[in-house]
């Protein structure tokens, strides 16, 4: 089966899910009289969204498939050329740098964060990589903090 | 008419709305070159600094400024090194690349400039022959009238969506609206499916999902092919003057094209990338002879036609956001977030309520479309010395840049947790060719849609509106043949055995 199919399989049960979901909304004891529920539409949509996603499920692939390198699309045949792991690493640095950003401060987590991945991207020069990285992190700490006035804790000692 | 005009340059010509345009083209080029940023995820980049401004028309003519230069930008980089920045540019490449590779780079971004300046500027005098008079109909529009015309708006950008996708655009609008029900909204008193967490209860960010359905999935593209981005050119930028015979070519296709594209732009769901492909294809089929062979090895029609079609059609998306609310694009869908973070709703009262903003919009695109061609030409040289950047610097700042965007706008981790968890699904549903701007589209819509139908519904006391009301009827009817159509049509083709993919 092809992927596509397969994250309609996915998008079925999370329609199955919502629709439950929608089904045993708490509803308020006066909200019961109102023409207009807040799960009327949340049920109207999972009932459609079953419908589509079995739809594509069970239509045969389409032949227009083919102007996808065209449109900048992607080739699933080359999947083994992509770097995957190189992909996956990245998400990984930037989850890390999420639950960072808060506890380490602004300038540390963000300067290890372009450093760490550009090291995954394979950068090894880090006497140009950190300074470039510092910079950046310094530059957008000052436009956001001081230019748009948004806090962002630039180190620990800093209050959060 | 000329009252507004007159309000318009009054409001465009402050000295800080010329500072907007001007720096909003310039951040828009530089950043649009960029292989992996499209105008979409610039946008959605800047949007807190737009909602900073906190003026709406200055926020506005800033997103405008960035979103021309966006598409700019893309052509300098689709010409010189074959690296479309943006999906609408794409066609651009075709004949601007093999002219760079012929020495011929500074007259195709030349043309390429004139192109997009006139396609810009005649889309510009069509908007506001074309608004008003929209936005006058649009008056007798009811909340019935306004469900009906969203589930129009919906189905068309689905319908839209290109051969073998309209079920899975339809899809992805459904899942927008799923996600827009998120979270508390003005009409219900409890939040719904927000599964306890706190961080939920406002709903899904809109600026976190635009970062992750298009920022994102981009960057991570780069990182898996690393020939994506990859320059294969020379830079070598020689002669930049283009000759009179070459001018009397192309100025028929610069006209034709620019009114086909802004027409295509008008409607919702096309957009600038069918715009040039459209564009491209009908020059290539009314061209003649040798002339016709030329296209894709380098031909000055065949350049000129997808760049003055993409631009009209930028301009052309700006009708239905400024008089409809709706927005044709996943570019004008981020526009339409932005503007409601800045408490203005677009809509048929907007040039009632807001004369100031909507003409103002419509002067700064003059503006910003003579600040492109004076900013490009003598600039093209330096402009193509940021596409040397490495990818080791660049891909780490986009990433940077995206999550940054969106921690600022909430200000707290699970936002970036969703961002990089959204981004990564949104991949996967790239790799399986599901389109993303109509769950983008779907999620904006979805609160106006459920208001709307809700009115109705308490109005009516039933769904019988959906009959009762002549126009929301037709509306309905015609939002369901936009889908019932192409797919019985092709249903037809593919029996009888000639189906082509279009």
């Amino acid at each position: 089966m092809r992927l596509d199919k397969w994250i309609a399989v996915l998008f079925l049960l999370g329609a199955l899910i919502y629709g439950y979901a929608a089904l045993n909304y708490p509803l308020l004891p006066f909200e019961r009289n109102m023409s207009f529920l807040p799960n009327t539409l949340p049920i109207a949509l999972s009932v459609l969204a079953i419908i589509i996603s079995l739809f594509i499920i069970v239509t045969p692939a389409g032949a227009g498939a083919s102007d996808d390198d065209v449109l900048g699309g992607v080739d699933v045949a080359r999947l083994r050329d992509y770097k995957i792991g190189q992909a996956a690493m990245l998400v990984g640095v930037m989850i890390l740098y999420a639950l960072a950003l808060r506890p380490v401060g602004f300038l540390v987590s963000t300067t290890l964060f372009l450093t760490g991945a550009g090291y995954i991207l394979g950068e090894r020069k880090f006497h140009i990589m950190v300074p470039v990285a510092l910079i950046g992190a310094a530059v957008i700490w000052v436009l956001v903090d001081l230019l748009l006035g948004i806090f962002l804790r630039p180190l620990p000692m800093f209050p959060a | 008419m000329l009252e507004g005009l007159l309000l318009g340059l009054d409001a465009a010509f402050s000295v800080q709305n010329l500072l907007m345009v001007t720096a909003g083209c310039l951040i828009g080029t530089f950043i649009g070159m960029l292989p992996g940023l499209g105008p979409m995820s610039i946008i959605a980049i800047m949007i807190p600094v737009a909602i900073k401004i906190g003026d709406p028309s200055a926020a506005l003519i800033l997103l405008a400024g960035v979103y021309y230069g966006a598409i700019f930008g893309g052509s300098t980089s689709s010409i010189l090194i074959n690296a479309p920045g943006v999906a609408g540019t794409v066609a651009t490449s075709f004949d601007g690349y093999p002219l760079a590779r012929q020495g011929k780079a500074g007259k195709a971004l030349t043309i390429a400039a004139i192109a997009s300046f006139s396609g810009g500027t005649i889309g510009a005098v069509l908007l506001m022959g074309f608004a008003p008079a929209l936005s006058s109909v649009a008056l007798l529009f009811h909340s019935a009238e306004y469900f009906a015309l969203m589930v129009v708006g919906l189905s068309a950008i689905a319908a839209f969506a290109g051969p073998g996708k309209v079920a899975k655009a339809l899809m992805m609008t459904v899942a927008g609206l799923m996600l827009a029900t998120v979270g508390e909204s003005a009409l219900f008193n409890a939040p719904r499916f927000t599964m306890g967490i706190m961080d939920l209860q406002s709903g899904f960010s809109f600026i976190t999902l635009a970062m992750a359905l298009f920022a994102l999935p981009e960057a991570l593209y780069l990182v898996l092919d690393p020939a994506r981005g990859a320059s294969k050119g020379s830079n070598e930028i020689k002669d930049l003057r283009i000759t009179k015979a070459e001018a009397r070519i192309i100025a028929p296709v610069i006209g034709r094209q620019s009114i086909q594209g802004f027409l295509i732009g008008v409607m919702p769901g096309a957009g600038a990338t069918i715009a040039s492909f459209l564009g491209y294809a009908v020059e290539r089929n009314i061209a003649k002879g040798a002339d016709q062979d030329e296209f894709g090895k380098g031909s000055i029609k065949g350049l000129a036609a997808p760049e003055a079609a993409n631009n009209a059609a930028c301009t052309g998306s700006f009708v239905p956001l400024l008089t409809l609310g709706i927005p044709g694009s996943g570019t004008t869908a981020i526009l339409l977030g932005a503007l409601i973070a800045l408490n203005v709703q677009p809509g048929p009262r907007l040039m009632i309520d807001n004369p100031s903003i909507f003409w103002a919009v419509i002067i700064s695109m003059y503006i910003g479309n003579i600040v492109l061609l004076i900013l490009n030409l003598p600039l093209i040289p330096y402009i193509a010395k940021l596409l040397t950047i490495p990818r080791n610097y660049l891909i780490p700042f986009i990433l940077f840049f995206t999550m940054i965007g969106a921690y600022i706008g909430q200000n707290n981790a699970t936002e970036l947790l969703i961002l990089v968890g959204l981004g990564v699904f949104a991949t996967v549903l790239r790799f399986a060719d599901y389109p993303l701007a109509p769950l983008l589209i779907g999620f904006i819509l979805g609160g106006l849609l459920e208001n709307n139908f809700a009115r109705s519904v308490n109005l009516a006391d039933g769904i019988s509106f959906m009959w009762d009301r002549p126009m929301t009827l037709g509306l309905l009817i015609l939002g369901v043949l936009l889908i019932a159509l192409p797919a019985w049509r092709r249903h037809r083709a593919a029996n009888r055995g000639y189906i082509q993919g279009d």
